[in-house]
């Protein structure tokens, strides 16, 4: 790969004073030391998906002998592979956590190829056998932090309508959906899910709108997956009704209605990561854990959480963490009345049919397609 | 907590009416603004950057004093700053006002992406609602007329400047140099500075429309806050005609076909949602083609407007 024309990019930007909204924070090349490499597709404090992996590059930034490289706003183009050229070549980064989904395919993938020193750790992607070793894939089963939210805010509904809002029917977001409801259902089962679909990942003024709407349809319980959850809580907040988090803790946003959240716990993960790969012990290309391997975690209750949905999320948590529980186990129905998965059918938290669904369960008000 | 019963399908007229109006607001800023700055022959494609600079200097002064109407007026000078300065450069000879146009869009964008970094997080006060459904026993009925002070000026912009267009002399010398600059220059008046003066202007709505964003609805600021609302009032001008009156309405059906989408899913209609999303364009384009005539030219086109010269 040609050196030049990236070098010569990065030199520019460096040296001009567009670097910041460029989003180049910050570069250093320290002798001696580790380099590790972020790049986010987004503002690292948008409270939610990137706030969360930026959590995590301060927790590794903490390390002794350890230098951090960060860049934001990198999109899903061509761009991820220039960023990811200039923090090996130019801050001599040996380890990458390139975080966003589409970064993955092709560019990740061809990175790792070009640069079989460096260790790429891509955050959701799917490796396959014959696809590069020094490319590797982690990700949280957050389903389990989610099923919890589920059931705490269960104990806290009223009109046993939660809302939903969700960028895109894709499996990851689907999941989130299921395992949201099953975690109601297995309080109070008639409790249903009303899903609103976006269209993107960030559209703050739509998240508010379909938040207003789930708030007119007598929802009291409202939560999101959408890549910036501020909006969603803070509309919902002005509204009088509960959330519940996603991505990071939002309960500033929302110190009256904030229940609990689902939350990546990559302050936990990326040092044990980075670790590895100073020792350079190998980490398996497919990395997945939930509560069990210190991936997700939940957000600390709100006072107003009853004694009694604590007691019951804490024993379930337990449950989690010993790793002798599955959310997804039959029979379940989706909501158009077929079985999805047959009754003495148990999915753990592993079966990669999980990240292939494409159904809702029933309960859920809304359409895949 | 305080969740009333479900409203089932009255949710959807009622999400369409308040969607109107808390979505429409910024779209009717910015337009009105445009209006005056078009009737002057000149047209502005920067005011998506003006919008996002607004959003952001509304929000960091509102933070920075505790007070969200200096954000307003903050958000008015930077808007007015970006609107001189395309017009001081569109005075220069020779140049293309679309093209400043863009350059000032991109500009307006990548300067509050950066001097907003630090914004992101904190909580700025946001702008006073006035509490209309004070006689509602429904929760829903109370939210949706909760309605913001900054919605109320726009409604009252949009007759005050389509009389002062008509009836006053400083619209008529506007719409003057927007017709015919050698007709101006006849009566002594200086093409050059009246569009300045109205570029600013626009410039300044741009930049108060953008801080209803972050100060009003939604209400925070962020670098993805914008939605293009600065670009798609700008077309929003040209549907409306190039009057005031027609922004306001403009701006109302856009803001509520912007909710129609959310509202219908809210209800169970799921299928289709991204053509639902795509209600407002769909609007925009389906009224454009019914309302052309093959015959003439756009009725209330300024002719000195290089869009339609």
């Amino acid at each position: 790969m040609p050196a030049f024309p990236s070098l010569t990019r990065r030199h520019l930007l460096g040296g001009a004073a567009l670097a910041a909204s460029q989003g180049a924070i910050g570069s250093a090349r320290a002798a001696g030391k580790f380099t590790v490499g972020f790049i986010y597709v987004g503002t690292r404090n948008d409270y939610g998906y990137n706030q969360a992996h930026a959590e995590g590059a301060a927790a590794v930034r903490k390390m002794p002998g350890v230098v951090v490289v960060e860049q934001e706003r990198v999109p899903e183009t061509v761009a991820v592979g220039n960023a990811m050229q200039g923090m090996v070549q130019l801050d001599g980064a040996s380890l990458l956590f390139p975080t966003s989904y589409g970064y993955y395919d092709p560019f990740v993938l061809k990175a790792a190829k070009a640069d079989p020193a460096v260790t790429f750790l891509h955050c959701g992607g799917l490796w396959k056998a014959g696809q590069p070793l020094n490319a590797h894939s982690y990700f949280g089963y957050i389903d389990e932090a989610v099923y919890l939210s589920g059931v705490v805010a269960a104990h806290s509904s009223k009109t046993r309508k939660f809302g939903f809002v969700a960028a895109k029917p894709i499996p990851q977001v689907l999941r989130n959906i299921n395992a949201f409801t099953l975690g109601a259902q297995s309080v109070q089962p008639s409790i249903t899910t009303q899903v609103i679909f976006t269209g993107d990942w960030f559209l703050p003024v739509r998240e508010a709108e379909a938040t207003n709407s789930l708030a007119d349809q007598g929802c009291d319980v409202i939560t999101c997956h959408v890549d910036s959850p501020k909006v969603v809580i803070e509309t919902a907040e002005k509204r009088g009704l509960f959330t519940t988090g996603y991505h990071t803790n939002q309960m500033v946003l929302a110190p009256k209605g904030y229940l609990t959240g689902a939350e990546w716990d990559w302050p936990s993960l990326y040092p044990r990561l980075v670790r590895s790969a100073m020792a350079k012990q190998p980490i398996p290309n497919m990395l997945r854990g939930g509560f069990h391997s210190g991936f997700v975690r939940s957000s600390p209750y709100n006072p107003i959480v009853p004694a009694a949905a604590r007691k019951q999320a804490d024993a379930i948590r337990a449950r989690f963490l010993a790793g002798n529980v599955a959310i997804f186990k039959g029979p379940i129905q989706d909501n158009k009345g077929s079985t999805v998965i047959a009754a003495g059918t148990v999915l753990d938290e592993h079966d990669v049919t999980l990240e292939q669904m494409n159904y809702l369960v029933a309960g859920v008000a809304g359409s895949v397609s | 907590m305080n969740a009333g019963a479900a409203l089932g399908w009255w949710g959807v007229p009622l999400a369409v009416f308040a969607g109107a109006i808390r979505v429409s607001t910024p779209f009717l800023f910015v337009s009105l603004g445009e209006v005056i700055t078009e009737k002057s022959g000149r047209i502005n494609l920067g005011l998506e950057g003006t919008l996002v600079m607004g959003a952001m200097a509304g929000y960091a002064i509102a933070y920075l004093t505790l007070s969200p109407w200096l954000g307003v007026l903050a958000a008015g000078l930077a808007g007015l700053a970006l609107g001189l300065l395309h017009g001081g450069i569109c005075a220069l000879p020779r140049v293309n006002d679309t093209a400043v146009g863009i350059a000032l869009m991109l500009f307006g964008t990548g300067l509050a992406f950066y001097l907003g970094k630090p914004f992101i997080a904190p909580k700025a006060p946001g702008l006073p609602a006035i509490d209309l459904g004070f006689w509602s026993a429904s929760p829903q009925v109370r939210a949706a007329l909760q309605i913001n002070v900054l919605f109320f000026i726009g409604l009252a912009c949009a007759p005050l400047l389509g009389w002062g267009l008509r009836h006053t002399g400083i619209g008529l010398t506007l719409r003057m140099v927007g017709e015919s600059a050698d007709a101006a220059r006849a009566m002594g008046r200086s093409p050059v500075r009246v569009r300045l003066l109205a570029t600013g202007f626009g410039g300044c709505m741009a930049g108060i429309g953008g801080c209803f964003l972050s100060l009003g609805y939604p209400g925070s600021w962020n670098e993805g806050l914008s939605s293009g609302q600065g670009i798609t009032a700008v077309a929003l001008v040209i549907f409306a005609r190039w009057r005031p009156m027609a922004c306001l309405g403009a701006s109302l059906l856009f803001g509520g076909a912007g909710a129609l989408g959310p509202a219908l899913q809210s209800v169970g209609v799921s299928g289709f949602y991204h053509l639902f999303n795509a209600a407002p364009y769909i609007l925009t384009l389906a009224i454009l083609i019914l309302a052309s005539r093959p015959d003439r030219m756009l009725g209330g086109a300024p002719g000195e407007l290089s869009i339609t010269k």
